[in-house]
């Protein structure tokens, strides 16, 4: 099976040059045709999934083999001295799984968007960007180097700042697409900082070689104090999944992001996208392993810290899209936490259940949104269950999904991250960890119970949603609801997704195991999930709890929790106060010291060429005259600089002896 | 033995006939139906370079003509350059040559007719061969400099190239003639395994005529005086031949006379330190009167004498990575430059002026002339992701690695000042008004080149590889 699929495995650079084929398309040629456009590019996304899905059958019968030699193919990018890049892409069961769950979600956003940019201006412009998105985010997942993955990194980026900036003529679309950009630029600088540092010590940006070069110099760098050098240069490397996966604090930008439409929020800020860090920490976990072991401790804390502090916020957020954000946040930070601990395939496997639930509703967001005429708060909806059965029963399955209620997808993740956490000493994590599935459950339930289970308004006349939008719900819902089993012992998800380079070198298949199914730790999960759900129900449902009674109680966490902990005003205050007291500083010295020398070289410069220039005079007899001097003058300093002062004789030239 | 020698030349013979083809065509066509004479031109060295292509990757390498001709790589790199750079020449000036009246297919059979001296030059084993070509593209250029009979500048700038050229000639006749005295031969390899080791005068003074004899070709200061006053006067794209074709095929005997040579006697001491401070004269020449110039081609013509400088750091290098350097260096001095000026062809001839403050707005009038433009100024200046940036990386990459450190800073401040004059030129297109000037649609060829040397120059800046096998290829065929 391994060999027969190889020459497939080759051809993988295909998959995001389809998605790129479309965006020249679009862009040069289908723009004025909005029926084209979206096919071209529906077309081309279908394709690429299509071969994303025949990789994944190869890469899943051709088991370990696989997993012990990825197969790379890449060309020679450039090759001058001191820089050897190349460019090209992997297979192995990580990058095949990117492929399928980024293929497929991307493939149903399209899909969706047909309906939801129904009528829209911008639709070319609309499928071009997503085709341009797709192209990135399939190059970023198969990426061979750190470099290449930054290339990608950076176009994803920029495909983020304009989707959420798409209607460009709304001031807070604009405002949100700088502040996404912005903030994580901060990340990214960390990023590349980071990689240059490997590139300085190891030569190299090539994920094989660095991980055979860290494994095969580990005891040396102990010696050597390299292992400080390492946990620097994973800090910085971390610094950019912080800033893409919106762990605190860089996690400002995500909620705004929400202003984008909603397919986008979908694919680039739940599913896809904001995934990068993480993915980006599961590809170079070796380096995380060879560091101090803070610096993985540091990844479990961070994480852990932004799953229940985003799961807080979410509580007391009425914008649907907002509370869907948070959570994204807080999932990210599970995800970040189960890297952490030191279980990459559960962090993987809920990255990948994760990507299915929470695109599932934030399309199912979009359906709501889009029924009632743009409205956003969960206060103005209520009873959409009715009225748009599909859209409701395909959100509810979301909701039991990221509850962690048996058997959706959620379920089987999560409890494997919290049974990690356990299982590998971190029982604070596992706690926070367990609190937030409550917290989740709780505000997932809250959302769902006010908005799709509440009285209905009069003025809303909902209505469902056109199939283009709901066949992607369906489709999503099916894999909030099965896409859990492949944890089951003879599906293994361990046995296929987990990083090529394990722990110093040797590839064993036992490392990296399946955790097994805690079925005590597991009830307990879903107990609490279970807990949080029925809190919910009692408090807007039966109303047995009051919720406005709960915030009078408490009015400061209330308030606190209402205005995102302030981290937005402490981040305005600190840019008036410090940044741009600095600022001042740096300007004052730029203008005067910098821009005078500079100033002072380019007047020297010009007074030089004035004179030079005068030297061109237009005559012809200055010019020969000018040439044949030269030629005398070159002779003279020739003959003086050899030492040859005889051939200035000429009775020694006509010689001509040696 | 005589037949695969002359399957060798091909290119050379095909190009010959081609050049007779168009006379003939030109002369039998009547007035009206002239138009014929581009397409048969384009297509008839687009044939040839074809051919060349595969010689270059295929072809069964090896010196002909009892060693008067060099068949390898190197010479079909050049004939490919050339080849590439007279095909765009026509593409770009189409419109500005339909406005003439007459002589327009004259202005073809010219134009090939220096290719063909040129392929000699670069192919060329033996002085005499070499100054057959290198007479062959002179005179040819005389006449398509002074083309423009009813032009004063055109015809002043005509005689001017007729008598500085014709004296640079004598004194490069007069160093073969020398070295011919000295050793006995012509022949390059004969004449390096004659000079041996010791330095005479009489060596120095022949050394020193040819590199005036060649440095007058390749414009290098002090010997550069010509070319500001030509490269104005003459037609915008004779301008761009001479200064893109013409160059290089200098450059191709200065690096075969170089090499083969000099490196055979104590030459290296002071006649590198020597060439080391004429290119950085050069260089810091070149881009200094370049900032003061308002005429877009007088503009381009310091420009490329400051490029003539960075090119003889690669030389200078005299390793396989200087040449390819050199070779890399050049091709995409080809794109860059001849991007600028089919702009500059395509708006002068718009417009009838080539100052630069006409260039007002022009990003407005003209989006693809500006961006083209930008392009290739930005590549000339060494920006990445832009080829120019690669190609000076190797250049002076090669030259650091033989250990002339100084020569490089020098090339790197000098990219700086040039970066000034290069931009002086964008910001005029982008951010001058221009409110009474004409937009100037392009399309047509012009289009065509404008777009294609745009993405080549792109293309190349982001992945070099390719185009730097080739050259390290024609580079070890050699130096061996």
């Amino acid at each position: 099976m391994f060999t027969e699929m190889h020459s497939l495995y080759e051809w993988a650079w295909v998959i995001p040059a389809l998605p790129f084929l479309s965006f020249l398309l679009i862009a040069f040629v289908t723009k004025r045709s909005k029926g084209l456009s979206a096919a071209v590019s529906i077309l081309a996304i279908l394709c690429a999934f299509g071969l994303a899905i025949a990789i994944a059958v190869g890469v899943i019968g051709s088991g370990s083999e696989i997993v012990k030699h990825p197969v790379i193919t890449s060309i020679n990018w450039l090759d001058i001295s001191g820089l050897k890049l190349n460019f090209g892409t992997v297979v192995d069961p990580l990058s095949t799984m990117m492929l399928f769950v980024v293929g497929l979600v991307a493939s149903m956003v399209q899909i969706y968007s047909v309906g939801y940019m129904h009528g829209d201006r911008g639709w070319s412009r609309y499928f071009a960007y997503q085709s341009l998105f797709a192209m990135s985010m399939l190059g970023l997942v198969i990426a061979t180097n750190l470099l290449e993955l930054f290339i990608f990194w950076e176009l994803v980026g920029l495909c983020s700042y304009l989707l959420i900036g798409f209607w460009y003529h709304k001031v807070s679309a604009r405002e949100a697409a700088k502040k996404a950009f912005m903030t994580t630029r901060v990340g990214d600088f960390g990023l590349l900082l980071g990689i240059l540092f490997l590139y300085g010590k190891y030569g190299t940006l090539d994920f094989v070689h660095l991980a055979a070069l860290m494994n095969g110099t580990a005891q040396g760098f102990a010696l050597a104090g390299g292992v400080g050098y390492i946990t620097l240069t994973a800090f910085l490397l971390f610094v950019g999944p912080i800033g893409k996966s919106g762990q605190f604090p860089l996690h400002v930008w995500l909620p705004d992001a929400m202003e984008g439409p909603t397919p986008v929020s979908a694919l680039i800020h739940a599913a896809t996208m904001v995934v990068a860090g993480v993915f980006l920490v599961a590809r170079i976990y070796f380096i995380f392993q060879h560091a101090a072991p803070g610096a993985l401790e540091f990844v479990a804390g961070l994480g852990a810290f932004t799953a229940i502090f985003a799961a807080t916020i979410a509580i007391a957020q009425d914008d649907i899209k907002r509370i869907l954000a948070y959570s994204t946040l807080s999932q990210l930070g599970y995800m970040m936490f189960a890297l952490g601990v030191g279980s990459l395939t559960a962090s993987m496997f809920h990255l990948m259940t994760h990507a299915f639930f929470k695109a599932l509703m934030f399309l199912g967001a979009g359906s709501v949104i889009h029924a009632l005429h743009e409205k956003q708060n969960i206060w103005d909806m209520g009873g959409l269950w009715k009225k748009m059965p599909i859209t409701g029963t395909t959100f509810a399955i979301g909701v039991l999904a990221i509850s962690g209620i048996p058997p959706f997808a959620g379920f089987w993740s999560k409890d494997e991250i919290l049974s990690a956490a356990l299982q590998n000493g971190h029982p604070i994590i596992y706690a926070v960890g367990l609190f937030t599935a409550f917290l989740t459950a709780f505000y997932m339930g809250r959302l769902f119970f006010v908005a799709f289970m509440g009285p209905e308004k009069k003025e809303n006349h909902p209505h469902e949603s056109p199939y283009w939008m709901t066949v992607p719900l369906i489709v999503l819902a099916f894999f909030s609801t099965v896409g859990g089993l492949v944890a089951l012992p003879y599906h293994n998800f361990a046995y296929y997704v987990r990083n090529y380079v394990s722990v110093n070198g040797v590839v064993s298949l036992e490392a990296f195991a399946h955790e097994g199914m805690a079925w005590g730790l597991a009830g307990i999960s879903v107990l609490f999930g279970l807990a949080g759900l029925v809190l919910a129900y009692m408090t807007y449902v039966t109303e047995t709890i009051k919720a406005e009674a709960v915030a009078a109680r408490f009015p400061g966490v209330y308030k606190l929790l209402k205005n995102k902990y302030y981290i937005d005003e402490i981040y305005l205050w600190l840019i008036h106060n410090i940044m741009d007291g600095v600022g001042k500083v740096l300007y004052w010295f730029d203008i005067h010291i910098i821009d005078g020398v500079i100033n002072g070289l380019a007047l020297v410069t010009r007074g030089g060429a004035g004179g030079l220039r005068r030297v061109h005079t237009g005559q012809l007899q200055t010019y020969a005259l000018v040439f044949f001097l030269a030629v005398v003058v070159v002779f003279l300093a020739y003959t003086m600089g050899t030492g040859q002062v005889s051939a200035l004789n000429p009775l020694a030239m006509l010689g001509g002896v040696k | 033995m005589v037949s695969t020698d002359f399957l060798a030349i091909t290119p050379e013979i095909a190009v010959a006939v081609l050049a007779l083809l168009l006379v003939a065509v030109a002369l039998l066509l009547p007035q009206g139906a002239r138009k014929g004479l581009v397409p048969l031109n384009v297509f008839g060295l687009l044939g040839i370079l074809a051919y060349t292509v595969y010689d270059f990757f295929f072809g069964k390498m090896g010196p002909v003509f009892r060693g008067m001709y060099y068949h390898d790589q190197f010479a079909d790199f050049f004939k490919i350059l050339f080849l590439t750079a007279a095909i765009l020449v026509i593409l770009s000036s189409r419109e500005y040559i339909g406005k003439w009246p007459a002589y327009r297919g004259n202005f073809y059979a010219l134009l090939t007719a220096a290719i063909l001296g040129m392929m000699i030059m670069a192919s060329s084993a033996d002085l005499l061969t070499f100054y057959v070509g290198l007479e062959l593209m002179t005179i040819t250029f005389y006449i398509l400099v002074g083309y423009l009979p009813h032009d004063g500048r055109s015809s002043e700038a005509g005689i001017k190239y007729l008598v500085l050229g014709a004296s640079s000639s004598a004194i490069l006749l007069y160093g073969i003639s020398f070295i011919y005295g000295l050793t006995g031969s012509t022949q390059l390899s004969g004449i390096g395994a004659q000079l041996g080791s010791s330095l005479t005068p009489p060596i120095i003074l022949a050394t020193v005529f040819l590199l005036a004899g060649l440095g007058f070709k390749i414009s290098l200061v002090p010997f550069h005086m010509w070319a500001p006053d030509i490269y104005e006067g003459a037609p915008t794209p004779v301008t761009a031949f001479l200064a893109v074709a013409s160059k290089a095929a200098a450059f191709a005997a200065v690096i075969r006379i170089y090499l083969v040579t000099l490196e055979h006697q104590s030459f290296v001491q002071t006649g590198v330190a020597l060439l080391l401070i004429l290119a950085a004269l050069t260089m810091i020449v070149g881009n200094l009167v370049a900032i003061p110039q308002k005429n877009i081609k007088r503009l381009l013509a310091f420009s490329s004498i400051a490029q003539a400088g960075y090119l003889m750091v690669g030389v200078i290098a005299e390793s396989v990575a200087g040449v390819k350097g050199v070779l890399f260096y050049a091709m995409i001095y080809v794109f860059a430059n001849m991007g600028a000026f089919a702009v500059a062809t395509y708006v002068g001839q718009a417009q009838g002026s080539d100052e630069i403050r006409d260039y007002a707005g022009l990003a407005r009038r003209s989006p693809l002339a500006a961006a083209v433009m930008t392009a290739s100024v930005l590549s000339l200046a060494g920006i990445p992701p832009l080829a120019g940036f690669v190609g000076k990386f190797y250049l002076f990459s090669a030259v650091i690695h033989q250990g002339y450190t100084w020569i490089a800073y020098v090339g790197f401040v000098m990219s700086m000042v040039s970066v000034y004059y290069y931009l002086s030129v964008v910001k005029v297109m982008y951010l001058g008004e221009g409110a009474d000037l004409p937009d100037i649609p392009v399309h047509g060829a012009a289009k065509f080149t404008m777009v294609f040397t745009m993405l080549i120059t792109l293309f190349i800046g982001l992945y070099p590889t390719p185009l730097a096998q080739m050259a390290i290829s024609a580079a070890t065929s050699l130096v061996k």
